[in-house]
């Protein structure tokens, strides 16, 4: 148990003392028992804003950790979502059918993310020139997508349907011996999304405070003596890049079957400029600060849009804009370290407290 | 004696600027050799030629009896060559002790990393800064946290691009005992440098450069005697 625990903790991350993880476990707990108090609606978009956080941290992995700065991660969010409609309008959801389906959809995402990375990094693509390919690959997405309305531009009984999108998927089933499979819907799909968040954010937290992760914010920092160092950054950096195409791939095939619909516009400009705002407003040096920016944000602009509010995009823009100015390391991240200088300070006199707890851990293997 | 490092026939144009012009740079395992020659003799594209940065227009590099000209600067790394450069490339925004465990991990246990590290730390005179952003570091002690990521990896020929460059007096001398004392251990160093002084305290031999090409090799007393040298560096050839 100790062992494990302390795989979590390190210097690569936020929020590694006692209390933040009594904090993180308490609202763990509230969230596992919201559905027994709150309303479906409350419950059902709570859900909706855990549905981003995985392709957020994905982003936060690559460009905050790796200093790899993707602006098409929604070519594998849409990628994914896309492939689950096509396996699930065809095959149904029968056996826990949604299930391999999820499985295959991320897989394929992955691949894809697999591909485009081995090109980019073995053939020498970096800094910004990095986002300018994954940005013009998820614009090549959308505007594909956007021209199969015909009814020529099926696969099987899945219409692609053009610019409308495609919708009317199955949700996610897990299928139980010996009983009918359980529907993830409502609270179901909650739990799920919550277990489903946890265990990611967790494993992620490992792989940052690991060796590996220390080899990442390495390349981060300059990837020239990295590879001075005798470490292949091209293949670190690959490997990372398809963590995070999984993961946007993650985020899309939930997004598909919360909503049982997605459009091309999935992949367009916005929809590709958002993770990146949430990543950078929140601290994309940390998946802590990451996780915490994405849920309020797009709680923030769901709340605009149901106002009717059409500012919502010009808030994001606006709130990236702030933080670039005010709190480059991000909000979440500026606000956390200014507590933990505040604490150190109440409990030591001494005036120049280094970030504490950061350098002090030793990694875990 | 067998050489360590070898390099044949070495050249690297950038159209008509002969960089490097067919070098042959022999290393014996276990020297101290110091390059020394005037700006633009080629000394850092020698460098980066050795390390595989640039690949060479033509001629071959051995190492350890094994020609190394087409492999990856990181394959490299991993037979034994490790490089200080010449700005420190030190990972700025990372604690000192944890930037010299990335150096360290790559090739031992976390229980041998742990041991090796704090051996490091007190070799660097770093402890009190260990918890410190390297960034913060003085310039010196960025040097000295260069010096010792590149030595962390235990190579069997180590690179030294200037290894005191901006240093004050006392700071190159400590410098110039600790590649002594590294080169007594065993460990075959070829250093850069300009500054004469730091180059007397070090030397066994060194090899002048000029527009490419080894204009002259031996020891320090004969090179320093020689006029030839005097003059290059004092422009006239």
């Amino acid at each position: 148990m100790a062992s494990w625990f302390a795989w979590l903790n390190g210097p690569q991350t936020l929020g590694n003392g006692r209390g933040f993880w009594l904090s993180f476990s308490m609202v763990v707990l509230l969230l596992v028992f919201l559905p027994f108090f709150a309303d479906e609606y409350l419950v059902n978009n709570i859900g909706y804003f855990f549905i981003w956080v995985f392709m957020a941290m994905g982003l936060s992995l690559l460009w905050g950790y790796t200093g790899i700065l993707s602006f098409g991660q929604t070519a594998f969010f849409g990628v994914a979502g896309y492939t689950y409609g096509i396996i699930t309008l065809n095959y149904g959801a029968d056996y826990g059918l949604t299930f391999g389906a999820l499985l295959l959809a991320v897989a394929l995402a992955a691949i894809v993310a697999w591909i485009i990375g081995y090109f980019m990094f073995y053939g020498g693509i970096r800094d910004v020139f990095v986002g300018i390919v994954t940005l013009s690959v998820t614009l090549v997405l959308e505007t594909f997508m956007a021209q199969t309305a015909g009814p020529e531009w099926a696969i099987g009984a899945a219409r692609l349907n053009g610019f409308n999108g495609m919708s009317g998927m199955p949700p996610l089933t897990i299928p139980w011996p010996g009983e009918d499979a359980i529907f993830l819907e409502g609270r179901t799909l909650f739990w799920f999304l919550v277990a489903l968040v946890v265990l990611v954010y967790l494993g992620l937290r490992i792989l940052v405070n690991s060796r590996f992760g220390n080899v990442m914010v390495a390349i981060r920092e300059n990837p020239n003596r990295v590879e001075m160092l005798g470490y292949d950054v091209r293949r670190y950096q690959l490997i990372v890049f398809i963590i995070g195409g999984a993961l946007a791939g993650l985020s899309g095939v939930l997004y598909t079957t919360w909503g049982t619909y997605i459009t091309p516009s999935a992949m367009g400009l916005t929809a590709a400029a958002l993770p990146i705002i949430w990543t950078a407003a929140g601290g994309r040096k940390d998946l802590t600060a990451t996780l915490v920016a994405t849920v309020f944000l797009v709680w923030l602009s769901q709340m605009l849009a149901v106002k009717g509010s059409q500012y919502a995009l010009i808030l994001m823009g606006l709130i990236l804009l702030v933080a670039v100015m005010l709190a480059p390391e991000g909000f979440v991240v500026t606000l956390a370290k200014k507590i933990a200088r505040l604490k150190a300070g109440n409990s030591q006199p001494a005036a120049d407290v280094p970030k504490p707890k950061l350098a002090e851990s030793s990694p875990p293997p | 004696m067998t050489a360590i490092l070898e390099t044949r026939n070495l050249s690297k144009h950038f159209g008509g600027l002969h960089a490097t012009n067919g070098v042959d740079l022999s290393i014996e395992a276990g020297e101290l050799r110091c390059l020394i020659g005037p700006n633009g003799a080629g000394k850092s594209t020698l460098f980066k030629l050795i390390l595989g940065t640039y690949p060479p227009t033509s001629g071959e590099i051995w190492f350890n009896g094994e020609n190394i000209t087409k492999l990856l600067p990181y394959r490299r790394i991993e037979k034994g060559i490790s490089i200080k450069f010449q700005v420190p490339g030190i990972f700025e925004d990372l604690p000192v002790a944890q930037n010299l465990l990335i150096a360290l991990q790559h090739r031992m246990s976390k229980e041998r990393s742990k041991t090796e590290l704090e051996r490091l730390m007190t070799l660097l005179d770093l402890q009190a800064a260990r918890a410190k952003r390297a960034g913060d570091l003085s310039h010196g002690q960025k040097q000295w946290l260069e010096i010792g990521m590149a030595i962390a990896l235990s190579p069997s020929l180590l690179l030294l691009d200037e290894p005191t460059a901006g240093m004050s007096p006392e700071e190159t001398f400590k410098t110039g005992e600790l590649v002594k004392q590294l080169n007594q251990q065993g460990m075959t160093v070829l250093v850069i440098e300009h500054d004469m002084v730091f180059v007397r305290q070090i030397a066994q031999k060194v090899t002048v450069l000029h527009f490419g090409k080894i204009f002259l090799e031996g020891s320090l007393a004969a090179i320093v005697d020689n006029e030839d040298v005097a003059r290059i560096y004092l422009g006239k050839v």
